[in-house]
C-alpha cells in the first residue's frame, strides 16, 4: 500500500465525500488530524437543521382529485406549474450542491437518488422524495428505505396503487428486493409474489400523503425468504434488512460509488458490510468507517474515479464561482453528459463509471470549460427526455421541457464568473510555480498537464490571464474528468 | 478482379497505401457512378415516441379497426393498397413505391414479451435486446461492433447521426460515434491543444486505468474523426435532399456509404410520434418528412449502384393501443411493424400476416415476432456477424435477407 501525500489526501476526500473544496481549505485540513477533518465532513459546520430544497409548496399544486372537473385551461396550468417546477427543482438542488456547507449531505442524496431511481411529473412527488432522500442521506438505511418506500412517488412509479388483494401487482416487491436492497439472485420468484402480497393496500391519497388501505391489503399468510407469517409491508421491509445480504448489497454499491467501481476487495467489502450490518445500518458509521481507512488513499484509489456528470458540474461550480445568464443552461449540460437530475435511465439508475464516456460526451466535456469561461456557443442539442407514462395530458409536459431545451441549443453560454476568489488562492505562489500549483490543486493525478505544455497555450500577458487560461485548460483535460 | 483486390485492400485497412497503388482511371472510376459493390451497410432508423402502427399498415378491410377508431381510421379509398387486406398511410407514397419495386418488406406484430408501456423503458429494451425484466447497459450495436472493434483504433463501424450517442451504439468495450456533421466533429477534436495532449500522453497505455481508458477515447475520437472527414470528401451528392432533419442526416449517410468508408451501421432518430393528441396531423407530416428522406436517399443508391448493398430497417418503441383516445390521438401500446427496405432483400412485400384485432390482450395488440429475431437476422445474414454471441441467446432467423 502507497499513501498518496498529506495534501492529495485531503482532496480526494473532498472530492470523495463532495464536490471537490477550494485550495484554502484543503491547506488548512492538510494541517489538522484525519479524525479532525472526518467528523468535519461527516457532520457539517455544526448541527444545523436542514433546508429543504424547495421550489413549490404543496398548497400551489390545485388538488389532484379534482383534476377530474378541471376546464383544459386550467389542466394546462397545472402542466405548465408541473414542468416548470421540476425544471426548478433541478436547478434547485444544483445550487444547493454548489453552496452547501455540508457536501457530504448532498453527495450521499446524489447517490441514493440514483439508488432510489423514479420519475414522476408531478412536482411536488419529486420534492417530497428529494427531502426524504437528503434527510435520512446520512443516517439509518432501514429508516431512509422504509420512508422512500412510502413516498408516492415511489408508490406510483412501481405501480403499487394497482397492488391489491384481487390483483397483486409485483413491480413494487420486485424493484424493492431488486434494486434497493439484496440484489437479483437472492430470491425466488415466489418470494417475490409473496412480498407483493404484504405491500398490497400500500397507496397514497389526493393529498400526496402515504395511506394503508386496509380494504385491498392482503391478511393473508405469507411465506417469503423463509418466514412464514401474516406479514403487511412494515413487515416485510423489516425481513429485508434482517438479511445481511442486504448489507453487503448496499456495502458494495456505496464502495463503488466512493472508493473505486473497477477493483473490488472482496476482504475489505466483507468486513465493512458485517460492520454496516452490526451498526443497525448506520451510513454515517460506515462512511466514517471508510473515511477513515488508510487504505482509501492509497494510489490505486486516488483519481481513478471518473466524475460524473452532476458532480462534473457542480465542482467546477465550486472552484470558480459563475452564475449563468440562464441558469437553465445546465439542464442542457446534464442532457449533453447524460445525467438529468429527475430523469433517470430507468429503475436502475444511471450505471455510472465508463458509462459516462463515449467520444460524444467526451469531446463535450472537454470543451465545457472553454464553452462556460470563453462564452462560446455551443452547437449541440442533447436527446428529447420521453415522459414515463405518457398517458393522456403528461406527456405534453415533456414536450414543454424539451421545446424549452430546444430554445437553449446553440446560444451563447453567458456566464458571469467570478474569479477573484480563485485568484486569491494562488496570491503567494510565485510565478513559475503558478501552472503546476494549479495543476495540482485541479487535478487529483496528474500524467500530462506539466508546465512545458501549459505555458504553450497560455495567455501570458499578465499574471491574471495566465491563472484563467492555465486554469481552463488544466480543466480540459481528460485527467480534471477523474477524482 | 482488379475491383475485388481493391476490396481486400481495404478491408485489410491499408486505406492511403491501396489509394497510391490505384491508377488514375480507377480512382476517377471510384468516385463515379459505378461505386462497386461490396460493403454490406445497415441503417437503423429509429421512429422516436411509439408509432402508432395501425395507422401506418392499415387492415382496411377490419370492421373492428374502424369500430375503435371512429374518427382516426383512416378510409380504405385513402389508404394506399398493398393487398386486398393492407394499406399503407396515405403520405408514404415513395415506400409505396418501393413497395411496388419488390424492395420493401413489412414485417407485422413485432413485439416481446411482458411488453412495457413506458418510453424509456422499452426503448431500453430494443436498444439492449434485453428481456424486458433485464437491465442492460450495454445496446446490440455497441456489441456487434465489441466484435467488429476488436483491438481497433478507431470505432467506425457503427455510427450515429445525432449529438449525443444512444445505448443501441454502446458496447462493453467499444462504443460508436455520434454526429451530426463530420466537419465539426473533426474541427472540434482536432484542437491543437487536445493532440498536444495526446502526444504527452502516449507513453502509458494500460486500460484498467480509467485515466487510460479517457485517452484511448479522445485517440479514437481524434483518429476516427480525422478518417470519417477524409472518406466524406470523396464523395458528394448531387441529388436534392429534403431539408428537414432527418432528410440531412440521410445525406450525411449517403454520403459515407458511396465513399470507402468501413462504416456497417448507420443510425439515426426521426420523431417524435408520441401522438397522444391530434395524431393526424403530426403523423402525416413526420411520415411526409420520412417518406421524403428514404426515396431520395434510395434513388442516390440506385444511381451509385449501391442499393443492393444496403438495408434500412425502422422501428418504433412500441405501436399505440387500437382504440382511439378522447383527445384525436392514441395512447402507448405494444406490438409494431417494421419496415425493411433495400435493394437486395430476399423476400419482400408483407413478410407476416396482418395484426389480430380480435385477440387483444387488455385492447392492445399481441406480439407474434420478437424484435430480436430481427436483430438477429439482420446481424447474422447481412452483416455475417456472431448474433448468438451479440443477443447472448439464440433467437430464430427470419427470411427476408
Amino acid at each position: 500500500m502507497a499513501l498518496v501525500s498529506d495534501k492529495l489526501q485531503m482532496q480526494h476526500l473532498a472530492w470523495r465525500a463532495g464536490f471537490g473544496e477550494p485550495l484554502p481549505l484543503i491547506l488548512s485540513w492538510t494541517d489538522q488530524r484525519r479524525k479532525q477533518t472526518v467528523h468535519h465532513v461527516l457532520n457539517g459546520p455544526k448541527k444545523q437543521s436542514l433546508i429543504p430544497v424547495e421550489v413549490i409548496s404543496a398548497t400551489e399544486l390545485p388538488d389532484y382529485k379534482k383534476v377530474k372537473d378541471m376546464s383544459a385551461e386550467e389542466r394546462k396550468q397545472v402542466r405548465k406549474m408541473n414542468t416548470q417546477g421540476v425544471k426548478e427543482l433541478n436547478l434547485a438542488w444544483l445550487q444547493t450542491m454548489i453552496s452547501s456547507e455540508h457536501p457530504l449531505r448532498e453527495k450521499m442524496a446524489l447517490f441514493w437518488h440514483g439508488h432510489f431511481a423514479c420519475r414522476t411529473q408531478n412536482v411536488i412527488y419529486n420534492q417530497q422524495l428529494l427531502q426524504v432522500v437528503r434527510e435520512n442521506a446520512l443516517g439509518n438505511f432501514g429508516d431512509l428505505l422504509s420512508a422512500v418506500s412510502k413516498t408516492p412517488a415511489m408508490l406510483q412509479f412501481l405501480n403499487n396503487q394497482q397492488n391489491r388483494k384481487q390483483h397483486p401487482n409485483e413491480n413494487f416487491a420486485r424493484e424493492v428486493m431488486e434494486l434497493f436492497t439484496m440484489g437479483r439472485g437472492n430470491y425466488t420468484e415466489q418470494d417475490v409474489k409473496e412480498a407483493a402480497r404484504a405491500f398490497t393496500g400500500w397507496g397514497f391519497d389526493g393529498d400526496g400523503q402515504f395511506v394503508f388501505r386496509e380494504r385491498v391489503h392482503d391478511d393473508g399468510e405469507k411465506t417469503v425468504l423463509g418466514k412464514t407469517g401474516r406479514f403487511n409491508g412494515d413487515d416485510m421491509l423489516k425481513i429485508l434488512l434482517e438479511h445481511r445480504q442486504t448489507a453487503r448489497y448496499i456495502t458494495g454499491k456505496i464502495y463503488r460509488y466512493f472508493v473505486d467501481d473497477v477493483q473490488l476487495d472482496e476482504d475489505r467489502l466483507a468486513t465493512l458490510s458485517d460492520k454496516f450490518y452490526q451498526s443497525g445500518y448506520d451510513i454515517a458509521g460506515l462512511m466514517k468507517e471508510i473515511f477513515m481507512s488508510d487504505w482509501f488513499y492509497d494510489t490505486q484509489h486516488v483519481g481513478s474515479r471518473i466524475k460524473p456528470p452532476v458532480e462534473l458540474l457542480v465542482g467546477m461550480r465550486r472552484a470558480i464561482p459563475m452564475e449563468f445568464e440562464r441558469e437553465e443552461t445546465m439542464l442542457l449540460f446534464e442532457g449533453l453528459l447524460g445525467q438529468v437530475l429527475f430523469y433517470p435511465p430507468n429503475v436502475a439508475g444511471w450505471p455510472g463509471g465508463r458509462s459516462w464516456i463515449d467520444s460524444s460526451s467526451l469531446m463535450f466535456r472537454l470543451r465545457l470549460p472553454q464553452v462556460i469561461l470563453y462564452s462560446q456557443e455551443l452547437n449541440a442539442r442533447p436527446k428529447e427526455i420521453t415522459p414515463e407514462m405518457g398517458e393522456g395530458a403528461r406527456y405534453k409536459m415533456t414536450l414543454e421541457l424539451n421545446e424549452s431545451l430546444r430554445k437553449l441549443y446553440a446560444r451563447r453560454v453567458n456566464a458571469r464568473i467570478n474569479w477573484q476568489p480563485y485568484l486569491d488562492a494562488f496570491k503567494d505562489i510565485p510565478r513559475e510555480r503558478l501552472a503546476d500549483e494549479i495543476a495540482g490543486a485541479l487535478l487529483m493525478k496528474n500524467a500530462n498537464a506539466n508546465k512545458s505544455l501549459l505555458d504553450k497555450y497560455a495567455d501570458a500577458s499578465s499574471r491574471e490571464n495566465y491563472i484563467k487560461t492555465v486554469t481552463i485548460d488544466v480543466m480540459s483535460t481528460p485527467e480534471y474528468q477523474l477524482c | 478482379m482488379l475491383i475485388l483486390n481493391r476490396r481486400r485492400f481495404l478491408q485489410v485497412g491499408s486505406l492511403a497505401s491501396a489509394a497510391a497503388m490505384m491508377p488514375k482511371f480507377l480512382k476517377a472510376f471510384e468516385k463515379g457512378q459505378l461505386v462497386p459493390p461490396g460493403n454490406k451497410v445497415l441503417v437503423v432508423i429509429q421512429l422516436s415516441g411509439g408509432n402508432d402502427g395501425l395507422n401506418t399498415v392499415i387492415p382496411y378491410r377490419n370492421d373492428i379497426y374502424y369500430k375503435m377508431r371512429p374518427a382516426l381510421g383512416i378510409k380504405r379509398e385513402a389508404a394506399l393498397s398493398l393487398t386486398d387486406e393492407m394499406g399503407l398511410h396515405p403520405s408514404l407514397t415513395g415506400l409505396k413505391g418501393l413497395y411496388d419495386d419488390g424492395a420493401m418488406g413489412i414485417l407485422n406484430n413485432v413485439g416481446y414479451p411482458n411488453p412495457d408501456r413506458s418510453h424509456f423503458r422499452s426503448m431500453d429494451i430494443w436498444h439492449s435486446a434485453s428481456n424486458a425484466q433485464d437491465y442492460w447497459s450495454t445496446g446490440w450495436i455497441g456489441r456487434y461492433l465489441d466484435a467488429q472493434c476488436k483491438g481497433c483504433d478507431k470505432p467506425t463501424q457503427a455510427l450515429e447521426i445525432d449529438d449525443t450517442l444512444s445505448l443501441a451504439m454502446k458496447g462493453e468495450a467499444a462504443k460508436g460515434l455520434a454526429f451530426v456533421d463530420p466537419n465539426r466533429l473533426y474541427n472540434t477534436s482536432n484542437e491543437a491543444y487536445f493532440r498536444d495532449l495526446m502526444r504527452t500522453h502516449e507513453q502509458a497505455h494500460d486500460e484498467h486505468h480509467n485515466v487510460d481508458y479517457l485517452y484511448k477515447t479522445m485517440a479514437e475520437t481524434i483518429s476516427s474523426a480525422s478518417y470519417i472527414q477524409q472518406q466524406f470528401k470523396t464523395y458528394r451528392s448531387s441529388e436534392s435532399y429534403p431539408n428537414s432533419a432527418l432528410g440531412k442526416n440521410m445525406k450525411v449517410i449517403a454520403e459515407l456509404i458511396m465513399s470507402d468508408i468501413n462504416t456497417k451501421v448507420y443510425y439515426v432518430s426521426h420523431g417524435s410520434f408520441d401522438t397522444h393528441v391530434g395524431q393526424q396531423g403530426q403523423q402525416e407530416r413526420l411520415f411526409k418528412q420520412l417518406d421524403e428522406a428514404v426515396s431520395v436517399f434510395v434513388n442516390d443508391l440506385k444511381k451509385n449502384n449501391r442499393f443492393q448493398d444496403v438495408v434500412v430497417m425502422t422501428f418504433s418503441e412500441f405501436g399505440r393501443r387500437v382504440g382511439q383516445n378522447a383527445s384525436g390521438g392514441t395512447d402507448h401500446g405494444t406490438a409494431n411493424n417494421m419496415f425493411l427496405i433495400g435493394g437486395g432483400l430476399q423476400r419482400k412485400g408483407l413478410l407476416n400476416e396482418g395484426p389480430d384485432l380480435t385477440n387483444l390482450s387488455e385492447g392492445d395488440l399481441q406480439y407474434k415476432v420478437d424484435f430480436k429475431s430481427v436483430y438477429a437476422t439482420l446481424l447474422n445474414k447481412w452483416l455475417t456477424a456472431d448474433d448468438k454471441d451479440i443477443l447472448k441467446q439464440q433467437y430464430a432467423y427470419l427470411d427476408f435477407i
